[in-house]
């Protein structure tokens, strides 16, 4: 297809907690935890911010980046886990935000850490089908771990914002396909605060199932291998799962090293494997091919085959910090602030 | 328009009066006042109430009729105002009841001004008050009314140098005058290191910076100076009163460190009495913040701009200087009923010039000035008040 | 619960569109119907224009606030700031992703998006501007966008035409 990635932009908010720090409070070996799930530290939202600024601040990025119209947007989809409003779209406040209203069609996705792919197939289409200049695909989260479970020692914020159409492509989509099962590895109920997980479900017939299947299903449609790829992504809920499953197809660690970014950030959920998308187009040349695998509890995958197009050449830089930033230390805050920012203390009242 | 004079004051105490209600110190203040105006309600012609919030406050509006109401007035079918305008209610209350009898319509008039602070908890009575501020365009933002005046004190104190000392001095200054006010809701005496040392409200405010939330309530009786002498011995003239207004929000200031609402107000009452700052002996200046007071003093044409700083730590203001600013002890001190300072201040102006100001009297006062101020400036009230003989 | 009134302003708060006087050209922030700089000021009903603020400014004055402001608590202490726009008209907002400690007048700022406040835990979350320190200059990329262009405004900045 002629369609793909036009501008992107990538968003973490400043503060950082250690695997050692969440430990301390919980009698755990805080740093084991880290080190056995390879995250040195995770992103923390300030108390002012949430999927809906974290979207904003990416989308006004990729926008000033590409020198677009927000009026020439005619979709805009949010994809997250941890949406302010379980009813009133996070797409619409976005879109007033960036100036892309009123002539544009907005929705809120969700498929766990995969609704941001799902929703650059589905620009992919009105673009390829012309119903639609410009389209624009968000993966953000502000995602919380139990307090004390292990989702804690990871669960991080922030997002990334890709525009989506046929002119200036900076990386062309050759393919895309997605392998989708009812497997409920990972959920959480409607009105439950935190998420619940199958323990070590989610590893072998959750993550690594899908992930393979789908890359293995893209090396068939596209006709390659492992080798033919510059960069490969994979959804990364930890430091450790995507450079295992990225091994077992036969990846190196050069072709997976910008694309993750799990160990620096924590799991951004939604915006996981899109800032590792970001990173990797931060530092792509054009020629290259990248491939994204994407992954969601519940559970599926979506696969990308991209062409870094001569275009990234004279892609625009001067707005937005390039990802290497967010992933170096930022403002590091103890458990007890981390609490009162996360909401995790209980003030009383309504 | 004929002239106008005060011809009796009431006063509550003021503080946190938990035991009395609204209704209550309105009414007291307000036959405190006709008592000493040895007026009949016979032959009063209406009422003029000063008060900021009570329906925010109080979930009542509509106070006026209420409080005459309540004084057992209902049945002469008087009229009664309420007047809003923030922190200025009591002194714009002031300046229509001054009217009121100028315009020859109505011979005697009760002007008060009354204000329950502390019926809500704190955070809610803050929030309350700074909807005196711009609220789409300050409030929303984070901005309290101290933070609003916060600004304008940083800005001082890098236009001007003025020091956090400084501003402190006018704390202590209000507190030791307050200590011989038996109405007043602090009497204790501070330090200028327990100023300074002071929690942070918004920095460089801290909590001895700022006026504290109060009930009370205080009242005046205007008539015509013509026949005040049947009332009292001691008639004090309104000599001005004038009313001035500026830019809702802070941000929106031709100069930030300047009230133009309080330079064109005190012009305009020079002007119209025909005197000049410096033939006043007393004053009562709006001291919300400790920097409110020293722009006061500036805007009022008291000092050079930049120089109040000095100028007040140098003593000029005390007891003993050339003008004694706040002998009530002020909004620090005797404290801030909102819809009461204003007519508290004509109160405190009016003893001192009659000669009632006891271990407080400033001596030799025979012109008077108070000053008060709505949100941060949007409304300024000058009041010029001389003793007649 | 207000939610038209803060709905309304939702032009003004997420994007800073504020509003020009064609007969002298000064900018306001919030926009106004009439001109308070014009000596005619009803001559200028039909002169006023929306215009696009950047977003770009500088600290004039700032406090650090300890007693908060109702929803702000979490946030204690913040700063906020007066800030003068590149375009002329001064904001009150807060300024954000910096230590109390290391703010001052003249420090160089940019608009941001951030929640202001919510309406209870059942309410409507209000947003709008708030101020973070903006690059230095020659010293690395701007690390945020633009603001969206009000319609019918110049944007003041030379996009790239799309083609």
């Amino acid at each position: 297809m002629e369609a793909g990635i036009v501008s992107y932009g990538a968003y973490v908010p400043r503060y950082r907690i250690t695997p050692g720090e969440i430990g301390r409070v919980w009698g755990v070996d805080g740093e084991g935890m880290g080190q056995g799930l390879n995250v040195i530290r995770k992103s923390v939202p300030a108390p002012d911010e949430d999927t809906i600024t974290i979207s904003t601040e990416a989308l006004r990025v990729a926008l000033a980046r590409g020198g677009i119209d927000p009026q020439t947007i005619g979709a805009l989809y949010v994809g997250s886990e941890s949406h302010p409003y379980a009813v009133k779209p996070t797409a619409t406040v976005v879109a007033s935000a960036v100036g892309a209203t009123p002539n544009l069609t907005a929705a809120d996705f969700e498929f766990a850490c995969k609704a941001g792919t799902a929703a650059i197939q589905t620009c992919l289409g009105l673009v390829g089908a012309e119903m639609i200049r410009y389209g624009v695909a968000i993966g953000t989260d502000t995602s919380q771990g139990a307090p004390g479970d292990a989702l804690e020692y990871s669960a991080s914020a922030g997002g990334a914002a890709f525009v989506i159409g046929r002119e200036h492509v900076i990386a062309r989509v050759r393919h895309t396909l997605s392998y989708t099962t009812d497997t409920p590895d990972f959920w959480r109920r409607e009105g439950q605060r935190y998420p619940s997980h199958g323990g070590r479900f989610t590893g072998e017939p959750a993550y690594f199932r899908h992930v393979t299947e789908c890359a293995k299903q893209m090396f068939a449609r596209a006709g390659t291998g492992p080798t033919d790829y510059a960069h490969v992504v994979f959804h990364q809920p930890n430091g450790k799962f995507p450079q295992r499953v990225g091994k077992q197809l036969g990846f190196t660690e050069a072709q997976m090293k910008y694309g993750l970014v799990t160990p620096y950030i924590g799991n951004t959920y939604s915006g996981a494997a899109l800032i590792g998308l970001s990173n990797v187009l931060d530092h792509a040349a054009a020629g290259e091919r990248v491939l994204m695998v994407g992954y969601g509890s519940g559970a599926g995958s979506d696969a990308f085959d991209f062409d870094v197009t001569d275009e990234i050449t004279n892609y625009d830089r001067t707005f937005g910090r390039p990802v290497q930033d967010f992933l170096d230390p930022g403002v590091e805050i103890p458990y007890s602030v981390y609490a009162k920012f996360r909401g995790k203390i209980h003030l009383g009242g309504s | 328009m004929r002239d106008v004079a005060v011809l009796g004051v009431g006063q509550t105490k003021f503080g946190e009066l938990w035991d009395r209600s609204f209704r209550e110190i309105g009414i007291e203040a307000g036959l405190q006042a006709l008592v000493d105006a040895k007026l009949s309600s016979a032959d009063l012609g209406g009422l003029y109430l000063g008060n900021m919030a009570s329906g925010s406050l109080l979930e009542q509006e509509h106070i006026a009729p209420l409080i005459l109401d309540y004084a057992g007035l209902s049945g002469r079918h008087l009229p009664a105002v309420r007047v809003e305008g923030g922190g200025a209610s009591g002194s714009l209350a002031l300046h229509q009841g001054y009217l009121a009898v100028a315009s020859g319509q109505y011979d005697f008039v009760v002007v008060g001004g009354a204000e329950k602070m502390t019926d809500v908890v704190e955070a809610t009575a803050n929030q309350i008050v700074s909807a005196t501020a711009d609220h789409e365009w300050e409030v929303v933002f984070g901005a309290t009314l101290p933070a609003l005046w916060a600004l304008i004190a940083r800005r001082h104190m890098h236009e001007f140098g003025t020091t956090r000392e400084q501003l402190a001095r006018v704390a202590v200054h209000d507190h030791e005058m307050a200590s011989k006010n038996p109405l007043a809701h602090y009497r204790n005496k501070l330090s200028l290191e327990q100023v300074v040392g002071a929690g942070e409200v918004a920095e460089p405010l801290g909590v001895l910076d700022c006026a504290p939330l109060s009930d009370g309530a205080a009242a005046v009786v205007l008539g015509p100076l013509e026949t005040a002498k049947r009332h009292t011995d001691t008639p004090i003239r309104i000599a001005a009163s004038e009313v001035a207004c500026d830019t809702m929000a802070v941000q929106h200031r031709e100069k930030t460190t300047t009230l133009q609402s309080t330079v064109v107000a005190a012009e305009h009452a020079f002007r119209r009495a025909r005197r000049a700052p410096s033939d006043v002996r007393v004053a009562e200046v709006h001291d919300a913040y400790t920097i409110s007071a020293l722009l006061a003093l500036e805007d009022l044409g008291f000092v050079e701009k930049g120089k109040a700083g000095p100028e007040f730590a140098s003593g000029r203001f005390g007891m003993n200087g050339s003008l004694t600013v706040n002998p009530s002890g002020g909004l620090k001190a005797q404290g801030r009923p909102f819809g009461a300072v204003g007519v508290a201040q004509v109160v405190e102006v009016v003893r001192q010039l009659r000669g009632e100001g006891k271990d407080r009297q400033v001596a030799g006062a025979a012109l008077g000035l108070t000053h008060d101020v709505g949100g941060t400036g949007a409304t300024s009230v000058v009041h010029l008040l001389e003793r007649v003989n | 619960m207000s939610v038209a009134r803060f709905w309304r302003e939702t032009p003004r708060r997420y994007n800073l569109g504020g509003s020009k006087c064609t007969n002298c050209n000064t900018v306001y922030f919030p926009p106004r119907s009439v001109c308070p700089t014009c000596p005619s000021h009803r001559s200028t009903l039909e002169k006023m224009v929306p215009f696009q603020l950047s977003g770009d400014g500088t600290v004039y004055s700032f406090t650090v606030v300890h007693d908060a402001a109702e929803g702000f608590e979490m946030q204690v202490p913040y700063i906020v700031a007066l800030v003068k726009t590149v375009e002329g008209p001064m904001l009150t907002g807060q300024v954000v992703d910096l230590a109390p400690a290391d703010v001052k007048i003249g420090l160089r700022v940019r608009a941001t998006f951030r929640k202001l406040r919510e309406e209870g835990a059942a309410g409507v979350i209000h947003y709008g501007y708030k101020f973070a320190p903006a690059a230095e200059a020659g010293a690395g990329p701007e690390p945020r966008g633009r603001l969206a262009p009000v319609a019918g405004s110049p944007t003041g900045s030379s996009d790239r035409a799309p083609a």
